[in-house]
């Protein structure tokens, strides 16, 4: 169980090493000269020459990723080239408004996902079954963004249920920090409902046909106690599915913030983007990578409590 | 199980009526003709939509739908809505396209390698690259891509495609492996052909249709990603699309809702139809897990309880006989029928009236070859039967009372208790995630009202009992962690430790060495004798039958051909086909010399050479 702990945390912190040089090169191939996007069209050579030379750009790239590399495993991802203030500080501001939402959705998604998956995986054909089927197909082809902007024009427009737009930290006041979160959170979990719901029923089934439940039933085993066989049999393909959810749910995230002004990461990358602010962008890429990593490996470790093969892999 | 060996010709049959099944779905149908509606107004967009989606007119500004000829009205620029729809059209589509084709470009070559080499370096490498690729919020990555190339569309699309690439990667690789596992593929590497060569024909073939369905899928997701990006201001401004007029749109959403509305619908009608066809295809070649409905089932019971029109009554007559009264029985089953729902709403009946019985500390073996239905019986008699089953019988008795007609609540009481089950295959049979302490303590606890610790001490009683010599470690083990004889003595223990009046096992050693074959059975002897048990074995095998049984009955097609003593059948069978049966499991040179010269002779009804292939390889059951 150890070495399988080991292994799954040294794997998690090679992703991150991998996706976060990945992206730096990437950054800095596709960005070019950062000067124009940081200072627009109307700055002059020296003054761009000058930019450059405070924000370290005319070292080489190696030396720069290395300044940067070195500071990073430290938790300290520099300071952004547009305002010069930490990006630590503004991910401090940003990442617990994207966190909420997609911490909010995972639940929703976990709790409605599993209940109506078991139930369609018990009465495989009834009716609750038969709606899952169409509502997985289209819920999940629709992208969380597109859903949020029905739901408020629905919710938040016609009906005034909830505020269309803002964010109130849960410091200031939980309710209101519940009634923002509230529809971005359905929004983004509408998709992940049925995903986890239509794996859990599959996974069901197939456990459910298999030679050892009739074993367990011709013990005598209340259909209760089977049930809960079968289900930590089928739980494996479903925690799969959650981590890759969490990852579209982050992703999912950033667009839906915007649909509801919400400063998250999402309003952060976008505007970092836009000017080509790299230890920005940077910073939201290795946190965001972090949080999935952390995710999977949490989800690696119930994997292996539940699963007793996987824990010798 | 039985495929044929080498169905080389496979694949393009199928995709012909693949094709055709398609056309047959209406939701499929209907979503592919909304797809193609959607692939002419952007491939013939000019012809549709006489004004320059780019033109500004400000008396267009937030123009209501109809103005001056403008179908659907103006945006906030005062620009035809109608025409950018249109033109938007183009952008999405040409868009997933470039994703779809750099997920396949990327994902497909490297899965098909992958599964195909699986567990070689290619497969790691690749795997851990997918893996990868999977954990990155693509979005994110997409974002920082378009810091720098934001206006080069087909730039932002194809690193969406390397991102969507895991998706191929992972159904082409899985399509491969399962592949490669078939036999006309060794065919192919043992005649000369090169892995390159086995690949590039036999290997991309297979994994065409899943293919289609995972490009429905990826290009209804990249169509969503993309009007996001577009959405957040990413791409060109002068390239009129849906994401940019939702944005539109969505600024005026209070004021203006109306323009918000005609990009919400397309898009999400361009999504749901892509889903939709792939769903349908993904159906046809049977990814979700569909069980007949109650309804079907309801039915299939009706037309078995229906009785049988008097043309039909000499085949639908009981077959077999009893032995013993009644009242003597520890099983008694009368004219026992099962039948199957099938999709079309009819039945097919795999035992057609059967009847049989055991007294207490008696030894029943039921013989026959795959597929007669011996171990349906069994099943019955448990109330087992798996999904879409249905078992009518004019009566089954357990310990002398008639229990066919109780509700499944009170069969099910039955389990565990009176009756005791071995199952064929122990490694298949014991729940993989629990500890072999576990799964024996849980019925003794729960179904028995034990204590948890004198449920413990009584599992490795049970164990000592059947021959375990290392009780405590084999507690302590998972099932993977055993071997399958101590696995089958472990499924022994646990059927006979509730101390049941009737062990029903069905071939309890097929799946076994030989050399444990001849102690398991010495096992279920003993504790039979032991406990005074009845003692219902299934078997395929002669041999068996005369280690351990009392008396027989031989099923074929699931009827009882023949019902005796051991000695007397063996000695004087009564029917042609309990002949061919003994002599084909008879070990002796002779036996098997004498059946070769009945086969040249002609084989006779179903029992030919394909029938005693099967009888001896074993194991499978039809059922199953």
């Amino acid at each position: 169980m150890l070495s399988f702990i080991g292994k799954r945390l040294l794997s998690g912190i090679f992703l991150l090493l991998v996706v976060t040089s990945g992206t730096f090169f990437l950054a800095h191939v596709a960005i070019g000269d950062p000067t124009q996007g940081l200072l627009g069209n109307s700055a002059t050579p020296a003054q761009s020459a000058a930019l450059r030379t405070k924000i370290g750009y005319d070292d080489p790239l190696l030396v720069q990723f290395w300044n940067w590399l070195s500071h990073a495993v430290t938790g300290d991802f520099g300071k952004s080239w547009r305002s010069f203030q930490p990006v630590n500080d503004q991910l401090g501001r940003s990442i617990p408004i994207t966190l909420s939402i997609v911490v909010f959705s995972l639940i929703i998604s976990v709790v409605f996902g599993a209940v109506i998956g078991i139930v369609c995986g018990l009465r495989p054909g009834g009716w609750l079954d038969r709606v899952l089927k169409v509502a997985s197909v289209v819920l999940f082809a629709l992208p969380g963004f597109w859903i949020s902007i029905q739901l408020v024009m629905l919710f938040a427009v016609n009906l005034k249920w909830f505020p269309s737009v803002g964010y109130v930290s849960p410091s200031v006041s939980f309710v209101g920090w519940i009634e923002t979160i509230t529809l971005p959170s359905i929004s983004l979990a509408l998709g992940a409902i049925v995903m986890i719901a239509e794996q859990l029923r599959n996974g069901f089934i197939e456990v459910a046909n298999q030679d050892f439940v009739r074993t367990l039933r011709a013990r005598g085993l209340p259909r209760r106690r089977v049930t809960t066989h079968v289900l930590r049999n089928a739980s494996p393909a479903a925690l799969t599915v959650l981590a890759l959810m969490f990852v579209g749910l982050l992703g999912g995230a950033v667009i839906v913030e915007l649909v509801f002004n919400m400063y998250g990461i999402g309003r952060y990358t976008q505007q970092s983007s836009q000017i080509g602010d790299i230890p920005s962008l940077l910073g939201v890429t290795a946190v965001t990578v972090a949080f999935v990593v952390v995710v999977n490996f949490l989800l690696d470790l119930v994997l292996g409590w539940v699963n007793p093969k996987v824990r010798e892999r | 199980m039985t495929t044929a060996p080498f169905p080389t010709t496979l694949a393009p049959v199928k995709r012909v009526s693949l094709l055709r099944r398609f056309m047959r779905k209406p939701l499929g149908v209907t979503a592919l003709v909304l797809f193609l509606i959607v692939v002419a107004l952007a491939v013939f967009a000019p012809l549709f939509a006489k004004f320059d989606p780019n033109h500004v007119d400000f008396n267009l500004v937030h123009a209501v739908p109809g103005t001056d000829g403008h179908l659907l009205g103006g945006d906030t620029a005062g620009r035809d809505l109608y025409s950018r729809l249109l033109y938007g059209a183009r952008t999405t589509l040409w868009g997933a396209l470039i994703t779809c084709v750099a997920g396949l470009v990327l994902g497909v070559p490297a899965g098909v390698s992958a599964g195909y080499f699986a567990g070689g370096t290619v497969d790691k490498v690749c795997s851990w690259i997918s893996d990868a690729l999977q954990s990155v919020p693509a979005l994110i990555v997409l974002l920082v891509v378009a810091a720098g190339t934001g206006q080069s569309f087909p730039i932002m699309m194809i690193s969406l495609g390397v991102f969507l690439a895991p998706g191929y990667y992972r159904i082409s690789r899985a399509r491969a492996m399962s592949v490669r596992r078939e036999p006309y593929i060794d065919a192919a590497r043992v005649s000369g052909m090169t892995n390159g060569r086995i690949i590039r024909t036999h290997m991309l073939r297979a994994v065409y249709a899943p293919l289609v369905v995972q490009s429905a899928l990826t290009a209804g997701i990249a169509i969503g990603m993309q009007a996001g990006l577009q959405f957040l201001g990413i791409g060109s401004a002068s390239t009129p699309s849906w994401g940019q007029m939702m944005n539109d749109g969505f600024i005026n959403i209070t004021a203006f809702p109306i323009i918000l509305l005609w990009p919400s619908i397309i898009l999400g009608v361009t999504i749901a139809t892509l889903a939709f066809m792939g769903s349908t295809l993904g159906d046809l070649i049977s990814v979700r897990a569909e069980q007949p409905t109650r309804k079907l089932r309801a039915k299939a019971r009706q037309v078995m309880l229906t009785p049988p029109a008097a043309a039909d009554l000499p085949t639908r007559q009981t077959s077999g006989m009893h032995a013993h009264s009644v009242e003597g029985c520890a099983l008694r089953v009368d004219n026992l029928r099962i039948g199957y729902a099938t999709k079309d709403g009819g039945v097919k009946e795999v035992v057609r009236g059967v009847s049989l019985d055991a007294a207490p500390g008696e030894v029943l073996g039921i013989v026959g070859e795959s597929g007669s239905g011996k171990t349906q019986t069994s099943f019955a008699v448990l109330d087992l039967l798996p999904a879409g089953g249905t078992a009518v019988a004019d009566g089954i008795w357990i310990a002398g009372k008639e229990v066919g007609h109780l509700p499944t609540a009170e069969r099910a009481a039955l389990l565990g208790r009176e009756i005791g089950y071995v199952p064929q295959e122990p490694m298949t049979n014991l729940d993989p995630c629990y500890t072999i302490e576990r799964q024996l303590v849980e019925p003794l606890h729960r179904v028995h009202g034990m204590s948890k610790a004198d449920a413990a001490k009584r599992a490795r009683e049970m164990l000592v009992r059947v021959g375990i010599t290392d009780p405590d470690r084999v507690l302590r083990s998972y099932p993977h962690q055993i071997s399958g004889g101590m696995a089958q003595r472990v499924l022994i223990a646990g059927a006979v430790s509730g101390r049941p009046s009737l062990l029903i096992a069905d071939e309890p050693t097929t799946a076994l060495d030989v050399t444990v074959q001849a102690e398991v059975l010495e096992l279920l002897r003993e504790l039979q004798q032991e406990y005074g048990m009845a003692l219902m074995i299934v078997t395929h095998n002669f041999g068996v039958v005369a280690d351990i049984c009392d008396r027989v009955v031989v099923m074929k097609d699931g009827r009882i051909v023949e019902t005796g003593a051991v000695e007397r059948i063996f000695r004087n069978p009564e029917d042609p086909y309990t002949a061919e049966l003994i002599s084909a499991s008879l070990d002796d040179v002779e036996g098997r010399h004498e059946l070769d010269e009945a086969w040249s002779a002609g084989p006779t009804g179903s029992a030919g050479p394909a029938g005693h292939s099967t009888a001896h390889a074993g194991g499978e059951d039809g059922a199953r």
